[in-house]
């Protein structure tokens, strides 16, 4: 039995305030972005009563009661200076200056072809700083980019040493009412300072599963401590990034370096709707001309969702054929999804064929899958609003 | 299901196998089932179909990743094991019993012998 490629291991590994914390309950830490991270669990004692472990009882746990995420990996960074949000906005295609102290969006970080450097997201803590979490595989990218290209005045300030755990989980805002009801009443992407059991934190409502939660940015001196908390709060157990990866794919969400990079477009990507009303009078961000050229006479291609026929699942770089014979695109996530039951994909198709119900042939392994371009997100977002 | 731990061999691609008469049974090894993760779907080869010593017979899935599993000897495929194909969490639960994977008829009885027996597979183990 051949063992799937693993990541490459020999760039110096780093570890996250919460490495021995994993190990002690069962974690099994894999190379992931430079980073030793845990990519699954064999949960033991009290918290294997709660849940077994494993992709699958993760991903479900997650989905039934609430999860605990380890994303210390991800970059934070403080970004200050006068008209800070005006002088985010000459590298990123959102509405920043629009954005309310104690909101956060979802943005993009886009280079002069319209393609994406990476996607990102940024709270505003008060008038002159923003907050900025950008991914762990490009943040030395990013913040060089950000300091190259940022106005004058502009002072980006990494913030290497916090961790971020992400509560998520239809039982996360119970939780979160006994440690912090202030935090509790945030509503979908607000963002806000809050002690956690004494604990300083910046707690922002969101994450990357489609089900309500909190990410939580916390000094890594503390982030044991908090971690201890959040488990002892409720039928919460620690889940690992196979089950994270899992639950964004159910829930329609890119993945950058798989679902978006520098080479697709937000219009490709469907993710139009980062594009501020107001930034599409102007058009004067990095790749503004070649967004709106591409929104007037439609992309070649679209990222959709995609639903192999079947039990086998379609996994990413798999060719997608239109039935007619012709190359049609490629998959560019694709596993099985543990709450659909069923295997679930997606990826960029022509845009011919980017219709719902249009039918697919996905080649794996030599052999054709029958598939069917469906609506995303596989399962509904169930995010507090 | 015979299984006298004389009769039972190892390959290094983590499957064993377990001999019959001229008629083997195979299936992956709870180390492997472990590294894996839980199992989603699996592919089984075909019956009536020759293998080569090598060949890729049969494909394991996990939630993240697709897997092949290899014929450990060469052979004519006479039995598979459907009742994975349904429930694959079965191999999770019981790898090397109710979790076989097919058995072949082999060409040549004898080189069953030249597999790995328990103490040399243990021992590549701890090579990992």
């Amino acid at each position: 039995m051949a063992h799937p490629p693993q990541a490459d291991d020999t760039a110096p590994i780093r570890t996250v305030p919460l490495d021995s914390w994993h190990r002690d309950r069962g974690a099994r830490m894999v190379p992931f972005a430079g980073y030793s991270m845990p990519v699954q669990y064999d949960l033991t004692g009290d918290l294997a009563r709660r849940c077994r472990g494993g992709v699958l009882a993760e991903h479900l746990h997650t989905r039934a009661h609430a999860g605990l995420f380890d994303v210390s990996h991800m970059g934070q960074a403080i970004l200050t200076g006068p008209n800070v949000a005006a002088a985010l906005e000459t590298l990123v295609p959102g509405d920043i200056a629009g954005l309310k102290p104690g909101r956060q969006r979802y943005t993009l970080l886009t280079n002069a072809a319209g393609g994406i450097l990476d996607d990102l997201m940024v709270a505003r803590m008060d008038e002159d700083r923003l907050f900025l979490v950008v991914n762990a595989g490009r943040k030395d990218i990013d913040f060089s980019h950000l300091t190259t290209h940022l106005p004058a005045g502009s002072v980006l300030t990494a913030w290497p040493d916090r961790a971020l755990l992400a509560l998520q989980g239809p039982a996360a805002a119970a939780i979160m009412t006994r440690l912090s009801p202030a935090a509790a009443a945030l509503p979908f992407m607000g963002f806000a300072a809050a002690n956690l059991d004494g604990i300083p934190c910046l707690i922002s409502r969101s994450g990357y599963t489609g089900e309500d939660g909190f990410e939580i940015s916390v000094p890594a001196i503390h982030a044991t401590a908090l971690a201890d908390t959040l488990i002892a709060e409720g039928n919460v157990v620690p889940i690992g990034l196979g089950a994270r990866d899992s639950l964004r794919l159910e829930a329609g969400l890119c993945l950058y370096g798989n679902d978006i990079d520098e080479l697709t477009s937000p219009v490709e990507a469907g993710l139009t709707w980062t594009i501020g009303k107001r930034r599409k009078m102007n058009w004067d961000f990095p790749g503004g001309v070649a967004m709106r050229d591409q929104l007037d006479n439609g992309a070649a291609r679209r990222r959709v969702g995609i639903r192999p026929d079947g039990r086998t699942p379609a996994r990413a770089q798999t060719p997608i054929m239109a039935d007619d014979g012709t190359e049609a695109g490629i998959v560019t996530s694709g596993g099985f999804g543990p709450s659909v039951n069923g295997p679930v994909a997606m990826g960029y198709v022509r845009k011919d064929l980017a219709a719902d119900g249009t039918t697919l042939n996905l080649l794996v392994r030599g052999r054709t899958i029958r598939a069917t371009v469906v609506p995303l997100p596989f399962v509904p977002h169930c995010y507090r609003r | 299901m015979p299984s006298k731990a004389a009769d039972k061999r190892y390959t290094k691609d983590h499957e064993w196998v377990v001999l019959d008469g001229d008629i083997v049974t195979v299936g992956i090894t709870d180390h492997a089932q472990e590294q894996l993760g839980d199992l989603v779907h699996i592919e089984l080869p075909e019956l009536e179909r020759t293998v080569a010593e090598g060949e890729t017979i049969a494909v394991v899935e996990s939630v993240k990743a697709a897997s092949d599993v290899f014929s450990p000897l060469a052979g004519k495929v006479v039995e598979v094991n459907e009742t994975i194909a349904e429930d694959p969490s079965i191999v999770n639960s019981d790898a090397e019993g109710e979790g076989w994977f097919f058995r072949l008829e082999l060409d040549d009885p004898d080189v069953f012998e030249t597999l790995l027996d328990q103490d040399a597979y243990d021992e590549f183990l701890e090579t990992l």
